[in-house]
């Protein structure tokens, strides 16, 4: 007995004692010419068809064209997430990338902790004090940041314009900021060519469970279209799945979100708004490798090609080309600053 | 029309929860707490999309949620009536199993750590938002048989008697020598199929599965359970109240004559209601949870 109390006492000091050890200081400098990158994903993870997938890509099109090493982590519940990243920052990698606005604390919290390991953030989501300022990200962390607005303002309107019905629909994952953002967008492109359109937007939810619940996506769908709507966008992760199913149902369309969503319902996708998350993260990497990387927020938008809505030979009979006329004029419009899209409620 | 359309999408978001609702209460009834729904139904989900996948139909998709959701039940009987491990513990245990379980097979499987590839379901295309579709889906049919099909075994079935004797006092009915752990493990086994087939609706019904699409549908008929207070006929009535509140959920949201959130509460609050008593006493199974009975 008390050499068992003797025992949990010294594992205890142990214990204690490891907490103090700052690996930093034990990180490798990077050797030579390769660079490492570590990549962590999202809730959803590869083969999400969406921005993971997107990451992924980009990732790995930086592993061919400019010889770097990527790793890649894919977290299981919650806490996985922040012993990921801490992970690849423990082992010395030239930058570690976080996928998913749900990193943002994370990040920062490890780029104070590892001030010679620089991070990047896809969807991070900066912070604002009080007055509303925006407090910058740490000096070593990058925020890659998309104006989703923009592309969504082109889809609502492309939605309005073939819609052939004053009614437009909107079914978001989570109730939260980043995709309002859409959701504003979405409703300001509906309303600058159809004032009188009327937009029902829905949200799947007030957690992140709402990125994946394609029942409830379904379900939002179907009563949207039975009141006759035509056209539906979904900024809603896996949820959307179930948009997708619900316009296979009726026969009616949806517009994916993310990344090129054809695939998911042949015919009944309109198009989709899609985030270059692939160049984003490319950049990133790039920018290590080229010993000129820079902490900051990055915005992409439809200037930077972040942003765009698909136009392609699967969707193109859909797209009338007088539609396709005036998406590129507002497209124009946007980003020569003529038309300001919001981007809160 | 517009009735008829809250009809059919209440319907519609019932089925599950009547499946899992219908097996958990021949659980509860038996004295076994069925916190385990969820992960019954995620495996059942799991199991028929693949099965459907690989073998081209959902009727084959069915089958293999009843045996995907009647295995995970059956560890769980184990684990509990065997080496008389807490139910509580073991319950949650389970459903971490199952999610761990379905993403490391999509993982293996389909590559891909959250959806399955489109496989076969009962849906047709065009077949439009009201009960024309709904009607078509034979889970519907075998979902409302089910409920009918639980109160008759548990009433007026000998074998629904043994259930209801062992989960009120085993010591009583071993006495008169029914076989008590027996009883438990077909009644858990079968809680484990009817809920597995709960989650097949979903997946069939979405042509696909995607990780943990059950998304609490289990909780939320483990609370009907208990809001019927251990009567299936009741535990069923209570899956359309919850169903109907959500379709009012849907259906008010973007209108702000009232907030969502508060409608979404519904079903939690009537479950603390109906616990309070409010709505006459809610007396479980006496010997509900109890571990170290024979």
């Amino acid at each position: 007995m008390k050499k068992l109390l003797i025992l949990v006492g010294v594992l205890l000091v142990v214990h204690v004692a490891l907490l103090f050890v700052h690996p930093s200081g034990a990180a490798v400098p990077p050797t030579g010419d390769t660079v490492d990158v570590g990549v962590v994903f999202d809730l959803g993870g590869r083969g999400d068809k969406s921005f993971n997938d997107g990451a992924y890509l980009g990732a790995e099109r930086a592993e061919k064209e400019l010889g770097v090493r990527v790793r890649f982590i894919e977290p299981g519940e919650g806490s996985d997430r922040e012993s990921g990243l801490r992970l690849l920052a423990a082992e010395g990698m030239d930058l570690v990338i976080g996928v998913g606005f749900i990193f943002t604390d994370d990040l920062t919290q490890l780029a104070k902790e590892y001030p010679t390991t620089r991070f990047a953030g896809v969807d991070y989501s900066v912070a604002t004090d009080q007055d509303g300022k925006v407090i910058p990200p740490p000096p070593n962390l990058a925020a890659l940041k998309f104006r989703e607005e923009q592309g969504s303002f082109l889809v609502g309107a492309l939605a309005a314009l073939v819609g052939r019905s004053k009614k437009v629909g909107f079914v978001g994952g989570m109730d939260f900021p980043l995709i309002q953002k859409f959701e504003m967008g979405y409703k300001a492109g509906v309303k600058k060519v159809c004032p009188d359109c009327e937009v029902i937007s829905q949200y799947a939810g007030v957690t992140p469970e709402a990125f994946r619940n394609p029942g409830k996506g379904k379900e939002l769908a179907l009563s949207q279209y039975q009141q006759g709507v035509n056209v539906i966008f979904h900024a809603s992760g896996s949820t959307g799945l179930g948009v997708f199913e619900a316009a296979r149902q009726t026969g009616k369309l949806a517009i994916g979100v993310d990344a090129d969503q054809y695939k998911e319902a042949p015919g009944f996708v309109l198009t989709s708004m899609v985030k270059g998350v692939d160049n984003a993260v490319f950049d990133a990497i790039k920018r290590v490798k080229e010993r000129r990387f820079e902490g900051g927020i990055y915005q992409y938008g439809l200037a930077e090609n972040g942003v765009g809505y698909v136009y392609d030979a699967n969707n193109a009979k859909l797209i009338p080309a007088d539609v396709r006329a005036r998406l590129e004029s507002l497209k124009q419009d946007i980003v020569a600053g003529r038309i300001v899209v919001p981007s809160t409620r | 029309m517009i009735l008829l359309a809250f009809l059919a999408q209440t319907l519609r978001i019932a089925i599950p929860y009547l499946f899992a609702a219908a097996g958990g209460t021949l659980s509860e009834r038996a004295g076994l707490i069925a916190l385990t729904l969820e992960g019954y139904m995620l495996g059942g989900a799991f199991c028929a999309a693949v099965a459907s996948y690989q073998a081209g139909s959902p009727w084959i998709g069915m089958l293999a949620a009843l045996a995907g959701g009647g295995a995970l039940a059956l560890l769980y009987a184990v684990c509990t009536i065997r080496f008389r491990a807490d139910q509580v513990v073991v319950g949650i245990a389970i459903n971490l199993l199952a999610i761990g379980l379905t993403r490391f097979f999509l993982r293996l499987l389909f590559d891909s750590s959250s959806n399955s590839p489109r496989v076969p379901g009962f849906q047709v295309e065009g077949s439009g938002t009201g009960f024309g579709a709904l009607l078509q889906n034979p889970l519907v049919w075998i979902g409302l048989v089910t409920v009918a099909l639980v109160t008759w075994v548990l009433y007026r079935t000998p074998f629904g008697l043994r259930v209801r004797a062992v989960g009120e006092h085993p010591a009583a009915a071993a006495s008169v020598g029914v076989p008590v752990a027996r009883v438990r493990y077909l009644a858990v086994a079968a809680s484990g199929m009817l809920a597995g087939l709960g989650g097949a609706y979903l997946s069939l019904d979405q042509h696909q599965f995607t990780d943990q699409m059950t998304a609490g549908r289990g909780f939320i008929a483990l609370a009907a359970i208990i809001f019927g207070r251990w009567d299936p006929r009741r535990g069923a009535l209570a899956c359309l109240l919850f169903a109907a509140a959500e379709t009012l959920q849907i259906r008010l949201q973007g209108s702000e004559a009232l907030p969502s959130q508060f409608v979404e509460m519904i079903p939690y609050v009537l479950t603390i209601v109906a616990l309070a008593g409010v709505v006459g006493r809610a007396v479980p199974p006496a010997a509900l949870g109890k571990t170290t009975t024979e």
